[in-house]
């Protein structure tokens, strides 16, 4: 055996073993696909599909009639995320633009592991402090008795969405072309307008991805919204209602529902609209991640 | 030759899995008792398993978990479990699941409790009717002004409905009734008192055995257990009141069981027999629930045999 023989070997060794586990992960995902997908398609042997849609009652354990209605939790869901990006975004795309544009690198170097930080912060933790810290504090502002509502979630939420919105807008900022900003200092823009009417509107696809990727951790999130919303049934009026979002009601019905039956298969239909949700989002989000990239080439 | 030069690596690898897999198979090994479910006896079961098996350091250990009464009796009919906890009783789909796989629950009460109706400190109000209760859970009354309280929209504080406890009040109060939708579904009753603490204008529904600060067996700081009566004529008492639970006085007070499967082994029945006997019954007291009458005594001991 020669060396080079051995060599070509343990190339194309070396290449099925990276193909294999490009594959695993497609193969991990139509796998979670299917799962959802035959667990869920029972629901309806039961369960009528408009009523699962557009009913705003989720009642499967009533001793009247069950009920499982899902509108509700989608409109929560919305609302709570929506209401975190409301938060996040100002906060977010002002940070990187300071960090892009403003900071001394000195600074720029500490406070950007920083904030990376706070994506580490386990979701549990988060949580808590909405129930020790945010709920008295939003019952104070808003005049009720407690704060265990939507817009305690919203915050819990856009603390969390801030170090996606910061890394990435932040990178997507930096990749401008410095021709583009010197151009417009040069015609006399001030750093202001040069940020808001270059340097922004260059970087947007960017920022666009990275708002989606933040909304794509939102929207999945269980553990905070569980903690910090109260997980009322009903249908939400407002910000400051408790609202049940889709991953809380899955998270805590799942563990005692009797299996096979029309309520648990219903959990996962829930699960799969989920899915195609955070799914939809996130593709958006690469599909303005890769014109951005595209751009730069 | 590949496998000369990988040999260490797969020996490390090798060590490494033994040994995260090693306490895993040892803990396998070893025989326990698995108790599970409601969350409303979690506290009192464990502080039981502990006491006896100080007491009884050879005995086979004993894991107590909660996750709510269906969840235990789930666990019992799947035969995950040896023990089930359970503060409601098995409903007819439960028992049909349970025969049709062989397992035939054996119950025993091992304390009474008084459901308690929790309001903050601040609530003037000191009691209600039971259909009050039920009127306010089902949200047909949705402001405090109704029973003469402050003029507060009322902030209900709820337990999910793997809960014995949702289930139960649901049957005797809400009169098999929905539950209003804007419950706050909180996880367990610890979750419910925080709650009412931090929200003047609060109710929860809570085991007896959460609201007594064990330090002076009165109830917790800046909370409120409401006298209860049966209707407008009758006397309102509180679930505090050992004598108004025993002789039925207080409306909605009930037992909380275990279940085995079939007649309990013979480490399972020591268990057992030690919770219901003197030294497991002051522990019960101890916790703030409510110890065994002679009712109950007499079905447990046929139960035993």
């Amino acid at each position: 055996m020669t060396k080079r023989r051995l060599r070509n070997i343990k190339e194309s060794a070396l290449k099925a073993f990276f193909f294999a586990n490009g594959i695993i992960a497609i193969l991990v995902l139509l796998g979670i696909f299917a799962l959802l997908f035959f667990s869920a398609v029972p629901a309806f042997r039961e369960i009528r599909l408009k009523e699962f849609f557009t009913s705003i009652t989720w009642d499967p354990t009533s001793p009247v009639k069950a009920e499982y209605g899902i509108l509700s939790m989608i409109v929560s869901t919305l609302l709570v995320t929506i209401g975190a990006l409301v938060i996040a975004l100002p906060i977010g795309l002002g940070v990187a633009a300071y960090l892009s544009d403003v900071a001394h690198w000195r600074v720029r170097e500490i406070v950007k592991p920083i904030v990376e930080i706070l994506a580490g912060i386990p979701s549990v933790v988060i949580g808590f402090l909405g129930i020790v810290l945010f709920s008295p504090f939003i019952a104070k502002v808003f005049g009720r008795s407690n704060g265990l509502n939507a817009i305690n979630g919203s915050l819990l939420l856009a603390v969390m969405a801030l170090p996606t919105i910061i890394s990435i807008s932040e990178d997507s900022l930096n990749a401008v072309p410095p021709a583009y900003s010197e151009a417009s200092l040069a015609l006399g823009g001030s750093r202001w307008q040069t940020l808001i009417r270059v340097k922004i509107p260059a970087a947007l696809s960017g920022i666009i991805a990275a708002v989606m990727l933040g909304m794509g951790r939102a929207i999945g999130e269980t553990m905070t919204v569980l903690m910090a919303t109260g997980n009322a049934r009903a249908f939400p009026h407002g910000l400051l209602d408790s609202v049940r979002t889709m991953t809380s009601n899955i998270a805590i019905e799942l563990g005692e529902v009797p299996y096979y039956t029309p309520h648990y298969y219903a959990l996962f239909a829930i699960g799969l609209v989920l899915f195609i949700m955070t799914f939809c989002v996130n593709l958006v989000a690469d599909i303005f991640l890769k014109k951005y990239q595209e751009r730069e080439l | 030759m590949f496998y000369e030069k990988f040999k260490k690596w797969i020996a490390i690898a090798e060590l490494a899995l033994a040994l995260v897999f090693a306490p895993i198979l040892i803990a396998q090994g070893r025989k326990m008792i698995q108790v599970k479910g409601s969350d409303t006896m979690i506290n009192l079961v464990q502080i039981l398993a502990e006491e006896y098996m100080n007491a009884n350091p050879k005995a086979t250990p004993i894991a107590v978990l909660g996750g709510g009464s269906g969840t235990g009796i789930t666990a019992l009919i799947n035969s995950t479990c040896d023990i089930a906890d359970h503060s409601r009783d098995f409903n007819v789909k439960e028992f049909n699941q349970a025969w049709e796989r062989g397992v035939k629950p054996r119950v025993f009460a091992i304390a009474v409790d008084g459901l308690s109706i929790v309001v903050n400190e601040k609530n003037p109000l000191n009691r209600l009717t039971m259909d009050q209760v039920g009127a306010i859970y089902r949200g047909d009354v949705k402001n405090w002004r109704a029973f003469g309280g402050p003029a507060m929209p009322i902030s209900l504080y709820g337990r999910q409905s793997n809960s014995g406890t949702y289930t139960f009040l649901q049957e005797h109060v809400l009169k098999n009734k929905n539950y209003s939708p804007d419950v706050k579904e909180m996880n367990g009753n610890a979750q419910i008192i925080e709650g009412v603490l931090a929200d003047e204008a609060g109710v929860g529904y809570v085991g007896v055995g959460y609201v007594v600060d064990k330090a002076t067996g009165k109830p917790m700081k800046g909370l409120k257990v409401l006298d209860i009566s049966k209707d407008e004529k009758s006397e309102a008492t509180s679930p505090m009141d050992k004598e108004a639970v025993d002789t039925g006085k207080y409306p909605i007070a009930r037992a909380l069981w275990q279940s085995t499967n079939g007649k309990p082994g013979s480490d399972v029945a020591a268990f057992i027999q030690f919770e219901l006997g003197p030294e497991g019954q002051k522990i019960v007291e101890r916790e703030g629930f409510y110890p065994l009458g002679a009712k109950y005594n007499e079905a447990n001991a046929k139960n035993l045999k």
